[in-house]
C-alpha cells in the first residue's frame, strides 16, 4: 500500500513524534491518576499486516481489556487503549483501593472505572495532538470490552480494510516501574486522515 | 494435511481442507467464519470474512477472500476443483458479533451484521444451504472445522466451547 508518495522514512519520524506527544501526556494523566511513576516507551510506527496488529498485544485470542473509541474530526482514526488483565487489576487496586476481580468477572464499578480511564488517556492524547497540529479532533464517548484481542482490534482495521492487508499503527507502550508492557495506546489514523495531518504539521505531503 | 493438522486461516483469509485435518480461524468479532463441507468427500472450507462486499473495495489488488461477496465464490471454487458437488455443500458459520456499543451506531459499527447478511445472500445465491449459525451478541470467538466430521465449533471467553 502507497500510504506516503515521498520522503517514507521522514514521514514515519513525525508519526512517532505524534505518538510521542500524544502518549507522553496520556502517560503523566495515568501517572497522576495512580499517583505513581508511568513511563512510556518510544512509540512504534509501521504498516503491519492485519494478523501482526494483534501479535502486538499478545496474540489474536489473547484476553485484553479494550477502550476502544473513535477519533472525529479533521483527522479521523481510531483509537484503543489495551491493557492485559494482570496490569488492569493493578491499576484497578491502585484506584479503587480494593482488590478487583481475579477473573473476568469485572463489577460495574470496575468496568466503569476503567472505561473512565480510558476517557482520561484518551482525551489527554488527543488534545495535546489537537493542540500540537491545529486540527480539530475529538473522542466518541469510549466503549470497553474484555475480549479475544483479535475480535477487539478488528473494529479498528475497517478503513484500512477497503484498501488493502495492511494498516498502519502508532503503538506507545506503557510501563510501569521495570515491568513490561503495562498498556498500548494504539493510534489508527482513518488512511484519509495521513495528509491532513502531514499537512497540518507542515510536512509536503 | 493428514488428521490432527490445524490449517490456520488468517484474517481476510481462505483455505480448504481434506484427510482429517482442521480449519482454524482466531478471534472473529466483527468478522464471519463461514464454511463449507462436502460430507461425501470429507472436504472443508473456511474463509475469515471481514467485509460485506468489494463493492467498496479501493485497494489495487482485490483481496477476494476478504469480502462476502467475491468469498464465497472463491471457496466454492476450490472445493469443487478438488471434487465438490454444489449440492452435497452446506454452510455453517460465526461471528459477526458487535463488539463496542455505540449510541446512534454508524453503518461501520454495524458491521458485524452486515457482515452476516451478505453472506448469506452470497450463500442463497449459489443454492448452499446454512444448516447452522452462531451469529451476532457482543463477544469474540474462534472457530474450527473438522474436515473428518464436519462439526463446527465455536470458543469464546464468555460461554466456552459449543459444537454446531
Amino acid at each position: 500500500m502507497n500510504l506516503f508518495r515521498n520522503n517514507a522514512d521522514f514521514k514515519l519520524d513525525v508519526l512517532r513524534e505524534v505518538g510521542n506527544i500524544g502518549a507522553g501526556n496520556a502517560a503523566t494523566a495515568l501517572s497522576t491518576l495512580l499517583n505513581k511513576t508511568v513511563d512510556m516507551a518510544v512509540p512504534t510506527v509501521n504498516l503491519l499486516p492485519f494478523e501482526a496488529i494483534s501479535e502486538r498485544v499478545g496474540g489474536s485470542e489473547a484476553v485484553v481489556v479494550a477502550i476502544f473509541l473513535r477519533v472525529e474530526g479533521d483527522a479521523p482514526g481510531n483509537m484503543f487503549f489495551i491493557i492485559n488483565r494482570e496490569p488492569a487489576r493493578r491499576i484497578l487496586q491502585g484506584l479503587l483501593g480494593f482488590n478487583a476481580a481475579e477473573n473476568d468477572d469485572y463489577s460495574e464499578l470496575e468496568l466503569s472505572a476503567l472505561n473512565e480511564i480510558g476517557n482520561i488517556l484518551a482525551g489527554s492524547y488527543l488534545s495535546s495532538l489537537a493542540d500540537f497540529t491545529g486540527l480539530r479532533m475529538s473522542p466518541t464517548v469510549p466503549s470497553l470490552a474484555v475480549d479475544m484481542a483479535g475480535a477487539i482490534l478488528s473494529y479498528g482495521l475497517l478503513q484500512f480494510g477497503t484498501m488493502g492487508d495492511d494498516a498502519l499503527l502508532i503503538d506507545t507502550t506503557f510501563l510501569e516501574g521495570h515491568q513490561e508492557a503495562e498498556g498500548h495506546f494504539f493510534l489508527i489514523p482513518d488512511p484519509e486522515s495521513f495528509e491532513k495531518l502531514f499537512r497540518a504539521l507542515g510536512v509536503p505531503f | 494435511m493428514t488428521e490432527g493438522t490445524f490449517i490456520k486461516v488468517g484474517m481476510a483469509d481462505l483455505n480448504i481442507a481434506e484427510g482429517g485435518a482442521v480449519l482454524k480461524t482466531t478471534g472473529l468479532g466483527s468478522c464471519v467464519g463461514l464454511t463449507l463441507y462436502d460430507p461425501h468427500l470429507k472436504l472443508g472450507g473456511m474463509a475469515h470474512i471481514m467485509l460485506p462486499s468489494s463493492d467498496i473495495a479501493r485497494e489495487g489488488q482485490l483481496n477476494i477472500a476478504k469480502y462476502a461477496d467475491t468469498a464465497v465464490p472463491e471457496l466454492l471454487k476450490l472445493m469443487k476443483n478438488k471434487g465438490a458437488v454444489n449440492s452435497r455443500l452446506v454452510a455453517k458459520m460465526a461471528g459477526g458479533a458487535q463488539m463496542f456499543a455505540f449510541m446512534g451506531g454508524t453503518d461501520t459499527m454495524r458491521i458485524g451484521p452486515r457482515n452476516v447478511e451478505a453472506t448469506k445472500l452470497a450463500l442463497d445465491h449459489f443454492a448452499i444451504p446454512l444448516v447452522s449459525e452462531d451469529t451476532g451478541g457482543n463477544y469474540g470467538r474462534t472457530v474450527e472445522l473438522d474436515s473428518q466430521t464436519g462439526i463446527f465449533s465455536i470458543r469464546s471467553v464468555q460461554f466456552g466451547v459449543k459444537e454446531i
